[in-house]
């Protein structure tokens, strides 16, 4: 078997898989869910349920705001309780509706037969678009990008490449590893869904070499899905990074401050595929997805399909409470997760995995002086130049951090992970790239 | 600490290498020829890298805690580094004062008084040995202790020429010079120990194969270009690979983290200069021996290198 | 021998009269033109190049003022320096009301417990952008002194021990480069009183009353007492947190005593008379905080999640 990669930089964290054999198992419905009105990249939707209201599982309750937003549905049936601000992952209050459960209603209109929808010829490209729009469809591989809004490509570009991206390079988690063994077929459709969307005839499935059974699984599904490839990628983070996921499956690199369909590709997470089947075959928008909980002392991590909404603290609860040497809680993979300050915050679209790390792994080592050995510039995956960034960061020197493209950066953490005197470099470059976003927006108004 | 959550910007992962396992590893690939120069030079060998790495350890401590008056952090190996090497840059029977004094000005010169770890622009080490071979030119260059002989000596050593020396040059045996057993410093003898160490450092991803590599091949180029013109005047390439501290220089010194280029295509460029030099002053300067100069100007020009010259960005240059 | 020293004086001292020629030549060729009245506006500024003034350094305002003078203030110089900035041009200057840095925020390390620890780089922005702080307040001050650093006159400093900056009312010129530096704006610039008294509302959360005093003792709850309590109006509660207008404010400190959690305070002010209702907290003196604590500090309630995680 031949495995693709990525030419510039990348780091090897051991991948920890610890629940890769853990069948996805739904979460039990909680007593209340309080739905985020702010779950994606864009403008926040805008909530169309009053206090009071009935729901049930599947309806709209909040719409999209613009070109750039997603709408947002109930993930449970019952009564509004409240609409008002509530703390998220940052200790931060976002706008959110609070809805107390009863019994699990879904809406008339979804399709929750189980057999496998397959026939799509009827279907057109916009009708493709517009339903993945309906349902809320967003990125569920954490960055959270509407999908309608990707699939819905400019007259002057064309796709020739649909890239599925099932990587998964974050160490710990396997959601989209579950799903694409569980739901192949599913996935498989969902690919063609897209194909026909961006009126593409080629589909490439990136998969790691960690993950061999699904590599194998899906190329035999595959022979039956014509147009559709299984590539599978030598172990190495970040090849889940979209730009490196087409460098490695087309050759094609990216060019700064550009998107990928300029290089004619267009990329969606396994998870989000599987999502847009289930949206236009059977009517579903996205109220649920599936959440790896893992950790090296949980007692029985495992893969959850959760409904958007419930509070972190009944998933940990699932996997047998907060071991006794908790030091850091984390949402998403330890890479580029978010630490979180409380359990009491709500599933959201882009919540890949909760992720408690023991104290042996949850501190930062002591801060020592640089000592220029390069390693952080061998690391970038952007060919960047970390130490100098964080340098140019740490002194507000915001002209030279843009000549030095620190737009470029994509936050995925291999300069701090491979430099030796443990130095915050990515706080200060992620600052000196906020600052300087915020001095071109200025400009350009 | 507390029982409360810790909370960090991500990353929330770490890789192995530390200050002190970097160091280590150096320390490590240096052990075969510390074990060969101990089997040549003996006592000599042993108190001068003893002298030289507790001075250096003291002097860092002293001087971070009283001049400084900060928390020392000699144990992240570094200076224990530095007087290792030092000392590999010296002749066996050297005055322990003459050691004490090149420590100092190794540690107080070329590396505290910049601020210490990572702020130096020249290869400490290289600072206090060049500082001694000006302040003390006799006992630096005249008398080399012959191997073996020498061995239960030490101040009162028997001596004898080096290859790189006027008199020596070309003459002596390529094989004694891959395994140890002719005149030099102590580090510089045994090429064969010295590559082993080499190999390690970049199986263990300590150094990458940049700058040894350049170095290598430049100096080949050049030298056999000598030679072919008049074998008569200039020794054989595999001569001057072998000879003197180029093994040494091109695997141990020049690789230095501190005062080297950061991308690739830097490192390369350094490398070439650094032979480049060396080869110049060996054949047409009046040293025998010039790679600590060279090294020392390549370190000054280390940060216009990394000025001007950028790593490979992703997306610049389409591939395929 | 007396040949070479002819020769080498004769081709060093002409090698040094070319020099010197060439160097003239291009001194007088590149001449930048300048008008001379930018030295002389130069000379009366502070030349602290706090960036006060809105110009990038002394030199630059002192060009700018050169241009057009109308409503340049050079806040950190005040109205002496603009004054002398007047003269020099021939013109009038106006008068501005000199300002003062105060922070607003009395979350010290004692009544604003600590709920997780920070261990990212150690700077206010970065943990702002990061996520709401070590405490169960997201909008009080970091104190990792972002201010301290931008602060070009040595006027605030962050107390160690309390965790929060204070302000030197003698050294602060009111140039607000801590006010920018601060990324949760707990800093504002008041109006600058005669023997630096204040009266200000020392809290800025806005979340509901009891959520903010869970997590700071002096917490402003939005109660709006002391908006009922102002006879001069000077007093606003907008979005649970309430502030005193320096422009209406009289200083008459009946607020202060009305205050129930002590998030309003007076400072530089002779102690109250007896007969006075005492405040719920003692008089201050310039910069150090010593009010007393009439109540403990919340206990972190371990059973409650949202607190303290994990079980000591």
């Amino acid at each position: 078997m031949e495995f693709k990669t990525f030419s510039i930089g990348g780091v090897h964290p051991a991948d920890k898989k610890l629940t890769a054999g853990v069948a996805i198992k739904p979460l039990a419905i909680p007593a209340t869910v309080t739905i985020p009105c702010a779950q994606h990249i864009g403008a926040p939707a805008e909530i169309i349920v009053q206090k009071g209201d009935k729901v049930k599982v599947g309806q709209l309750i909040a719409k999209a705001n613009g070109f750039v937003s997603a709408n947002i549905h109930s993930s449970v049936s019952g009564t509004v309780k409240m609409i008002g601000p509530v703390a998220d992952a940052s200790g931060y209050t976002k706008q959110a509706v609070t809805i107390q459960v009863e019994g699990d209603e879904w809406d008339e209109s979804i399709d929750r037969t189980p057999d496998i929808k397959r026939n799509i010829d009827d279907l057109k490209a916009e009708d493709i678009v517009n339903k993945v729009h309906e349902a809320g469809i967003v990125g569920m591989g954490g960055a959270t990008f509407p999908t309608k809004v990707k699939l819905s490509i400019p007259l002057e570009k064309k796709a020739d490449a649909v890239i599925i991206n099932a990587v998964e390079c974050e160490p710990y988690l396997t959601a989209d590893h579950r799903v694409m063994l569980e739901k192949g077929e599913e996935l498989m459709i969902g690919t063609q869904l897209i194909m026909k969307a961006v009126r593409c005839e080629n589909a490439y499935i990136g998969i790691e070499q960690n993950k061999l059974d699904a590599i194998k699984y899906l190329t035999e599904l595959s022979s039956k899905y014509p147009g559709i490839k299984v590539v599978p990628l030598k172990l190495k983070y970040p090849q889940g990074s979209e730009k490196h996921l087409i460098a490695a499956i087309t050759g094609r690199e990216v060019p700064s401050g550009r998107l990928p369909i300029d290089v004619g590709a267009v990329v969606d997470n396994a998870g989000t595929a599987v999502a847009i089947y289930e949206a236009v075959m059977k009517n579903k928008p996205l109220f649920e997805r599936v959440v790896t909980v893992t950790g090296d002392s949980v007692k029985n991590p495992g893969n959850f399909l959760v409904r958007i909404g419930t509070p972190i603290k009944n998933l940990v609860d699932e996997v047998g409470g907060l071991p006794e040497d908790t030091g850091k809680i984390i949402s998403g993979g330890p890479m580029m997760g978010k630490a979180i300050t409380t359990l009491d915050i709500p599933v959201a679209k882009g919540t890949s995995g909760v992720l408690i790390l023991p104290q042996t792994l949850a501190h930062r080592g002591e801060v020592e002086n640089c000592i220029r050995c390069g390693k952080c510039v061998d690391a970038c995956p952007m060919g960047l130049e970390p130490y100098l960034l964080s340098a140019y960061a740490s002194r507000k020197n915001f002209e030279e951090l843009e000549n030095n493209h620190v737009t470029d950066c994509i936050e995925c953490g291999c300069c701090v992970f491979s430099c030796p005197s443990n130095r915050p470099i990515l706080d200060f470059v992620r600052f000196g790239k906020q600052s300087v976003m915020k001095i071109i927006r200025s400009r350009k108004k | 600490m507390s029982n409360l959550l810790t909370i960090s910007p991500s990353p929330h992962a770490k890789g192995k290498d530390t200050v002190k396992s970097l160091m280590g590893g150096v320390l490590i690939a240096l052990a075969p020829a510390f074990l060969v120069s101990l089997y040549f030079f003996g006592i000599g060998a042993l108190i001068t890298t003893l002298v030289s790495v507790i001075s250096c350890v003291l002097f860092e401590w002293l001087i971070t805690k009283f001049i400084l008056k900060q928390t020392p952090h000699i144990c992240d190996l570094s200076a224990v580094l530095t007087g290792v090497l030092l000392a590999f840059n010296l002749p066996s029977n050297i005055s322990p004062f003459i050691v004490m004094f090149g420590a100092l000005i190794a540690i107080g010169v070329g590396k505290m008084s910049f601020g210490g770890l990572g702020q130096n622009p020249f290869n400490p080490a290289l600072v206090g040995r060049v500082f001694l071979l000006i302040s003390f030119p006799v006992q630096m260059t005249g008398a080399w202790p012959k191997p073996i002989e020498a061995r239960w000596q030490y101040l009162d050593a028997v001596t004898g020429a080096t290859p790189m020396s006027y008199s020596e040059l070309g003459k002596v045996n390529l094989m004694d010079m891959f395994l140890g057993g002719v005149g030099g410093s102590l580090g510089e003898v045994a090429a064969l120990a010295l590559i082993l160490g080499g190999v390690y450092l970049i199986v263990k991803r300590i150094i990458t194969w940049h700058i040894p590599v350049s170095i290598l091949l430049t100096v080949l180029i050049i030298t056999s270009i000598a030679y072919l013109t008049d074998p008569t005047k200039f020794a054989s390439p595999l001569y001057h690979l072998l000879g003197g501290g180029l093994l040494l220089g091109a695997i141990f010194m020049a690789t230095d983290y501190v005062t080297s280029p950061m991308s690739s295509t830097g490192k390369l460029i350094y490398g070439f200069g650094i032979g480049l030099l060396t080869v110049i002053i060996r054949l047409w300067g009046s040293y025998p021996e010039g790679m600590s100069f060279a090294i020392l100007i390549m370190n000054a020009l280390t940060p216009i290198i990394n000025k001007y010259v950028k790593p490979t960005r992703f997306g610049v240059v389409k591939t395929k | 021998m007396d040949n070479v020293i002819v020769v080498s004086v004769l081709i060093l001292g002409g090698i040094a009269i070319l020099a010197a020629l060439i160097l003239y030549v291009i001194a007088k060729k590149f001449k930048v033109e300048e008008d001379p009245r930018i030295d002389l506006v130069a000379e009366c500024l502070p030349g602290a190049n706090c960036g006060g003034c809105g110009f990038a350094g002394c030199r630059n305002f002192a060009e700018a003022c050169v241009k057009d003078f109308s409503g340049k203030v050079c806040t950190a110089g005040g109205n002496d320096v603009m004054k002398k900035v007047a003269d020099v041009l021939g013109l009038k200057a106006e008068e501005t009301a000199p300002k003062i840095a105060v922070v607003r925020c009395q979350g010290s390390k004692e009544c604003r417990p600590k709920t997780n620890a920070y261990e990212g780089a150690k700077t206010c922005a970065i943990v702002s952008a990061t996520y709401g702080g070590e405490t169960g307040c997201a909008f009080g001050c970091i104190g990792l002194g972002d201010c301290e650093k931008a602060c070009q006159f040595g006027a605030i400093k962050v107390n160690q021990e309390t965790g929060l900056p204070e302000v030197n009312d003698e050294k602060c010129t009111g140039c607000g480069s801590c006010v920018k530096a601060c990324p949760k704006i707990v800093i504002e610039l008041r109006k600058k009183n005669p023997k630096f008294r204040k009266v200000y509302v020392s809290c800025i959360n806005k979340d509901k009353g009891a959520t903010a005093k869970k997590a700071c003792s002096k917490a402003c709850i939005g109660c709006g007492k002391c908006a009922k309590t102002c006879q001069f109006g000077a007093i606003t509660v907008e979005n649970n947190v309430a502030y005193i207008d320096f422009e209406k404010c009289k200083m008459c400190r009946k607020c202060v005593v009305e205050c129930p959690t002590g998030a309003i305070r007076e400072e530089n002010f002779p102690p109250r008379k007896p007969k006075e209702e005492a405040p719920k907290q003692l008089n201050t003196s310039t910069g150090a905080d010593k009010v007393e604590i009439t109540k403990e500090p919340e206990k972190i309630n371990l059973d409650k999640p949202s607190d303290n995680l994990l079980k000591e």
